[in-house]
């Protein structure tokens, strides 16, 4: 697996971790201007730790869907180019918020992503959409924000399978919401995020070439 | 063709920047950044995201404190003001509707023939009179729909998962019912299940009538729509969710979706009994 520039195994105590440089955000282990990226409270993290080909090379332009209190956004925008962070809640906003007042490329937005015209007059196209909501139609949600993506850009998504329906088998939730993602992406792979999240599916996807298969 | 936020805007203009980013939309995204380096809103692109990045934060910053500016002692006194404009306008418009009546054979009731009546001049002092409070009394039916749009606003902002369990309106009856946020969450579920219900709780701890089964939380399709014989259990599932929501609106403020499939799924299960016993 290849790491993103600006994304390093790093010694935290003695442990190996991953860790990006930047302000420390939400009491993270830091060792001179590195912070550790914890994969129990990041779920790209996890995708990077278990090895997932994110595609990502450092730099790019990213839409970062779910932001919550910044968190893994903020770790983010320390190896990516401009990123734009919606979330809908206000109380975590005032966290992503103090997050970016350090970041000057991390664009927060207090918004809905289910509508993605409320927010479509300030997001430029980009390279990486990252998507984590806890919502129902988390596939819905990534289809609708598909206009953003470039067409060689990359859908990583943490599907959860508790917001989707609490009683029925985390496996048949997965491939419903992957059945789905299919009329705007070809799925490329996925891995499931245990033991640092249980009952969530990560997804590398780009952005379906209609024609072409 | 589709416009950016900055469209028409003077870049010194932090105040109009923050309300186009907030009030703003298109329907597809373009490359903004480059786009505004072309028409000389900003130099260039490194510009452009210093500009941008002030907009956006003051913008989500606003958003942030006119949605927390809510707090639950707000919502409380906008669902009694809206209670009260709404039974207000109920017994003027009978009045109304009485007076109509002394004057005109064919007069309707209720607030809708007050509306008619306010759109026709008075033909005499009387009617005119009669016309004057007819107008109070849509002028108060107005207000409640006001009243009721602010709610459904700013209800999922002061408690996420009881406005997504509950719809804004009863989750504003519950807070006002308990009286605030913090008590709804410090309530037994029990309790919660029984709010509105007073009367009858008391008569029967008086022992003098059977236990409630469910107060104002009935309203709720949940039991409502549940065969009389098991809207106990319905009651009961709801407000189990319910003050769980409370809690999680109280203490941490995240929407937790995976609540309403819970509910639903057991609502399913109760409302299956009935159709079973059919069958």
């Amino acid at each position: 697996m290849t790491l993103p520039d600006g994304v390093e195994r790093h010694a935290f105590d003695g442990e190996t971790a991953l860790a990006t440089r930047g302000d420390p955000v939400y009491g993270e282990d830091t060792d001179g201007s590195w912070r550790r990226w914890n994969p129990h409270r990041s779920k790209l993290g996890a995708m990077l730790v278990s090895g997932m080909e994110t595609g990502l090379t450092g730099g790019e332009t990213v839409l970062y869907l779910g932001a919550a209190a910044g968190t893994t956004v903020s770790h983010v925008t320390d190896f990516a180019g401009p990123t734009y962070a919606v979330e809908f809640a206000p109380r975590p906003v005032r966290d992503l918020l103090d997050a970016a007042r350090t970041r000057e490329r991390l664009f927060p937005l207090l918004e809905d992503a289910r509508q993605p015209e409320q927010y479509a007059h300030v997001v430029e196209p980009v390279d990486v959409l990252v998507q984590d909501v806890a919502t129902r139609g988390q596939a819905l949600v990534a289809n609708r924000n598909a206009q953003f993506l470039r067409s060689d850009g990359r859908l990583l998504l943490a599907i959860k399978a508790r917001s989707e329906d609490v009683t029925a088998d985390p496996e048949a939730v997965f491939e419903d919401v992957l059945d789905t993602l299919t009329e705007r992406y070809e799925v490329l792979s996925t891995e499931s995020l245990a033991p640092y999240h249980d009952d969530h599916l990560g997804v590398v996807a780009r952005p379906r070439r209609d024609g072409t298969f | 063709m589709t416009d950016g936020w900055y469209a028409g805007l003077d870049p010194g203009d932090t105040a109009a920047g923050t309300t186009a980013i907030r009030e703003g939309s298109t329907s597809a995204p373009d490359e903004w950044p480059s786009l505004a380096v072309e028409i000389g809103f900003a130099e260039d692109e490194a510009k452009y995201y210093e500009l941008l990045h002030t907009a956006t934060m003051a913008a989500t910053e606003a958003a942030v404190q006119e949605q927390e500016g809510a707090d639950d002692r707000q919502l409380v006194h906008a669902v009694r003001s809206m209670t009260d404009c709404e039974q207000t306008a109920n017994e003027l418009a009978e009045r109304v509707a009485e007076w109509g009546e002394s004057r005109s054979r064919d007069a309707g009731s209720g607030v809708e023939y007050a509306r008619e009546l306010a759109e026709n001049e008075g033909e005499d002092a009387a009617g005119a009179q009669l016309q004057s409070l007819a107008q109070r009394v849509v002028d108060l039916d107005e207000e409640a729909a006001r009243l009721r749009s602010y709610i459904e606003r700013t209800a999922p902002a002061v408690a996420p998962n009881l406005a997504a369990l509950a719809g804004p309106v009863l989750t504003a009856r519950l807070l006002s019912l308990a009286g605030g946020l913090e008590s709804l969450a410090k309530k037994p579920s029990g309790t919660v299940q029984v709010l509105g219900a007073e009367d009858a709780l008391f008569a029967h701890l008086r022992g003098n009538a059977p236990s409630p089964k469910h107060g104002i939380i009935f309203t709720h399709e949940a039991v409502r729509g549940t065969h009389p014989e098991h809207r106990g259990s319905a009651a009961r599932a709801l407000a189990g969710k319910l003050s769980i929501g409370a809690r999680i609106d109280h203490y941490s403020g995240d929407l937790r979706p995976e609540l309403q499939a819970e509910l639903d799924e057991r609502i399913e299960t109760i409302q299956a009994r009935t159709e079973g016993e059919k069958q």
